[in-house]
C-alpha cells in the first residue's frame, strides 16, 4: 500500500522514555523519531514490554516523555500543562482502548455523549450528536443499554463512537481487537477502517494481531525500545 | 447532570456496602443526636430562666434556710416588682422511684411571678381556696393518672412523715422549655404542718429560697447586690443571683458528667468518619480505572474531586437524614423512660444544624484521601487498574 503525501499531523523527534521500578531505571523509549501523515492508518506491532502503548501514550498527552519533542496538529503538546493537556485531549484524541473503559453506570448514549460534556453544546446538540455517533457504528437500537448489557464488540462500538463524539484530530486505539472475538473483531477493523477510508481519521492502533495490522495502511515494528518499519 | 448522574449511581453501585453505611452512619447520628439531646435538657432549666428573675438564697448552701420575714425587706429594695418564695419539699409518691420535683410555694405570688406555667381560672382559683391543695405539670398528671380532686399522699424525706394533698389544677408549660413535671402546693401547709408534728422544727417560718421580679433586666445585677448588701452580717447572709446563674450551678454540679458526655458525643463522629473514610477509599480504589477514563477523556481535577466528594456528601447526608429522622421517635421514648430525671426531652433545632454540621464535616474528610489519591495517579497506571 502506497501512502499519500500528505502533511505530517504528528511529529515525534527524539523521544526518550524510561520508568523506575524501585531503585531500578527501566528505559522504554530511546530517541524515537518519526511522523505520521494527516489521514494515516497506523499500526503499531511488537514484543510484549517494548514500549508500544507507552509510546501512544505519549502520542495521546496520557503520558509525560523523559526527552524529546512531540508536535501533534502543530501544537507542542510535552510542554502543556496538566490542565492544558487535559483540555487538548478533549478536543483532539479520541481513544479506544483494548477493553472498552466505558462507564458501567452510564448507557450506551450517555457513555458516547460523556466527552460532549466538556464542550459548550446544549443538552440537546449532545444528545443528537450522540445519536448520531451511534448510528455511524450502527448502535442506534441500543442507545439505552448499559454496558453490562451488550456484547463486547457492541460495547468496542460505542467506545468508537465515544472516541469519534468530538470530532478529534487523532484516534488512538490500543488492542482494540484484543479482547474481541473474530468476528466482533473483524466488525470493529471494518469500523476503523471506514473512519479512516470515509472520514479521514488519522488512526494509530498498538496491536499484536496481525490480521489488525493487516488493516493498516503502515505497519511499524517497535523492538527494545527502537522503531522499525516493517519492511525493514 | 449526567455527572450528577454518576454520582448518585456510583453510590449504589456496591448496595450491601452502601446499606451497611447508611446504617453505620445512621445509627451515629441518632446516638449523637440523643446525646446532644441530653446535654440540652441538662442545661434547660437555664434556658427557660426567665431574665426578669432573680433567686436569693442562703449563702452557705441551698440546704439551709432563711427567714420568711426577709420577704418584705426584700419587697421595699429598689428596682423589685415582686417578691415570692418556696421550700423544696423533697417528697415521694409511694416509692422512692417516683422522684418529681416537688415544692411549697406561696401560690399567688408565685403564679404571678411565673406567667409561663399556664391554668384554667378555674382551676387557679381552687387551689388558691385550698390550703391543701396542689397543682401538678401536665406530664406528672399523665404519668401518674391523677384527677382533680384526688388525694395524693406524699412522704416527706426532708420534713418527714405522710402529707395528704388535694389535686385541684393542673399547668400547662407556655413553651416546650417549660417543665411540665412539677408538684406546687401552699408553703402555708408545710409550715403549720411543722408546727403541729414537730415542737421547734428549724424550719418553721423559714423558707428555702426567695424568687424575686424585678422591674428591667439590666437593674438584676444592681438589685442582687442590694439585697446581700442589706443582708450582711446577719445571722443568714443571702446569696443573690440571676435564676440563670442559680440554675447554672445546679448545671455545674454534674460538669464532669456534661464533659464526658460531650466527648462521648465528639466520639461518635470519629467513629462515623471511620466509616465513611473506609468506605470512600474501598469505593476510590474501585473506581480507579474509571476516573482515569474520565480524565483521559479530558475530565480535570476537579471534575474527580467533585464526584469523590459528591459521592461521599450523598451517602453521609443521606444518613445523616435518617438519623436525624429517627432521632425523634428515639428521643419520644427516651423521654417516656427517663421523663423524672429529664422532664424536658425536646430535639432541639441546634441539635439538627449539629447533626448536618457533623456529617458535613465527615462528608468532607472522608473525601479528602481519596480524591488525593484519584488525581494523582497517572493516567497510564489508572487505566491499567482497568483491565
Amino acid at each position: 500500500m502506497k501512502v499519500q503525501e500528505k502533511n505530517s499531523i504528528v511529529e515525534i523527534r527524539d523521544v526518550s522514555k524510561s520508568y523506575r521500578r524501585g531503585s531500578y531505571t527501566v528505559p522504554v523509549l530511546q530517541d524515537i523519531s518519526f511522523d505520521i501523515a494527516e489521514g494515516e492508518f497506523l499500526a503499531l506491532m511488537g514484543p510484549s514490554g517494548s514500549g508500544k502503548t507507552t509510546l501512544l501514550n505519549l502520542i495521546a498527552g496520557i503520558d509525560r516523555v523523559d526527552n524529546g519533542s512531540i508536535r501533534v496538529g502543530g501544537v507542542e503538546i510535552t510542554t502543556l500543562s496538566e490542565m492544558e493537556l487535559a483540555q487538548w485531549r478533549a478536543t483532539h484524541v479520541g481513544f479506544i482502548f483494548q477493553f472498552y473503559n466505558l462507564i458501567p453506570v452510564l448507557t450506551a448514549v450517555e457513555n458516547v455523549e460523556l466527552p460532549l460534556h466538556l464542550t459548550a453544546l446544549s443538552k440537546r446538540d449532545r444528545r443528537e450528536h450522540a445519536l448520531m455517533a451511534l448510528r455511524l457504528v450502527n448502535l442506534d437500537h441500543r442507545i439505552g443499554h448499559y454496558p453490562g448489557q451488550l456484547s463486547g464488540g457492541e460495547q468496542q462500538r460505542v467506545a468508537i463512537a465515544r472516541a469519534i463524539i468530538s470530532d478529534p484530530t487523532l484516534l488512538v486505539a490500543d488492542e482494540p481487537t484484543g479482547d474481541l472475538d473474530r468476528v466482533s473483531a473483524e466488525e470493529v477493523l471494518d469500523l476503523m477502517g471506514r473512519l479512516n477510508s470515509d472520514l479521514g481519521k488519522t488512526i494509530i492502533m498498538v496491536t499484536h494481531d496481525p490480521r489488525a495490522a493487516g488493516r493498516a495502511r503502515q505497519l511499524k515494528h517497535l523492538e527494545k525500545g527502537s522503531l522499525y518499519d516493517a519492511d525493514s | 447532570m449526567l455527572i450528577l448522574k454518576i454520582l448518585f449511581k456510583n453510590a449504589f453501585r456496591n448496595k450491601l456496602r452502601t446499606i451497611l453505611t447508611l446504617l453505620g452512619i445512621t445509627i451515629a447520628i441518632l446516638a449523637f443526636g440523643l446525646l446532644r439531646t441530653v446535654i440540652a435538657a441538662w442545661h434547660a432549666g437555664v434556658e427557660a430562666s426567665s431574665a426578669t428573675r432573680l433567686v436569693t438564697r442562703n449563702s452557705i448552701s441551698i440546704i439551709f434556710p432563711l427567714p420568711l420575714s426577709y420577704r418584705d425587706r426584700i419587697r421595699q429594695t429598689s428596682g423589685v416588682k415582686m417578691v415570692s418564695y418556696g421550700t423544696w419539699f423533697g417528697g415521694v409518691y409511694v416509692d422512692e422511684k417516683n422522684f418529681f420535683p416537688n415544692f411549697a410555694v406561696d401560690p399567688q405570688s408565685f403564679l404571678d411571678l411565673y406567667p409561663e406555667f399556664l391554668m384554667s381560672p378555674s382551676d387557679k382559683e381552687a387551689f388558691l381556696k385550698d390550703r391543701k391543695g396542689f397543682v401538678a405539670g401536665r406530664k406528672l398528671i399523665e404519668r401518674f393518672g391523677w384527677k382533680i380532686e384526688d388525694i395524693v399522699t406524699l412522704k416527706g424525706t426532708i420534713f418527714l412523715g405522710d402529707w395528704d394533698f388535694v389535686l385541684r389544677g393542673i399547668y400547662r408549660g407556655r413553651d416546650k422549655g417549660t417543665d411540665e413535671t412539677q408538684f406546687f402546693f401552699h408553703w402555708d401547709y408545710l409550715n403549720e404542718g411543722m408546727k403541729k408534728r414537730i415542737a421547734f422544727h428549724p424550719w418553721v417560718d423559714q423558707v428555702g429560697y426567695y424568687m424575686i421580679g424585678v422591674t428591667r433586666p439590666d437593674v438584676g445585677a444592681s438589685v442582687a447586690a442590694s439585697i446581700d448588701e442589706g443582708f450582711k452580717n446577719s445571722l443568714a447572709e443571702t446569696l443573690t443571683e440571676t435564676e440563670k446563674a442559680f440554675q447554672q450551678g445546679f448545671v455545674a454540679m454534674s460538669g464532669a458528667i456534661i464533659t464526658a458526655i460531650q466527648v462521648v458525643s465528639y466520639v461518635v463522629i470519629v467513629i462515623i468518619l471511620a466509616v465513611v473514610a473506609n468506605t470512600m477509599a474501598m469505593t476510590t480504589r474501585e473506581r480507579i480505572g474509571e476516573y482515569a477514563v474520565l480524565k483521559t477523556l479530558g475530565f480535570g481535577r476537579g471534575h474527580i474531586a467533585g464526584l469523590i466528594f459528591g459521592e461521599s456528601f450523598v451517602i453521609t447526608m443521606m444518613g445523616c437524614g435518617l438519623g436525624m429522622a429517627a432521632t425523634f421517635p428515639a428521643a419520644q421514648l427516651f423521654s417516656h423512660t427517663l421523663g423524672a430525671y429529664f422532664p424536658i426531652f425536646n430535639v432541639e433545632p441546634k441539635t439538627l444544624y449539629f447533626d448536618l454540621l457533623a456529617a458535613g464535616v465527615v462528608a468532607g474528610c472522608a473525601g479528602i484521601i481519596p480524591t488525593m489519591r484519584a488525581i494523582q495517579i497517572r493516567i497510564a497506571d489508572g487505566l491499567r487498574r482497568m483491565g
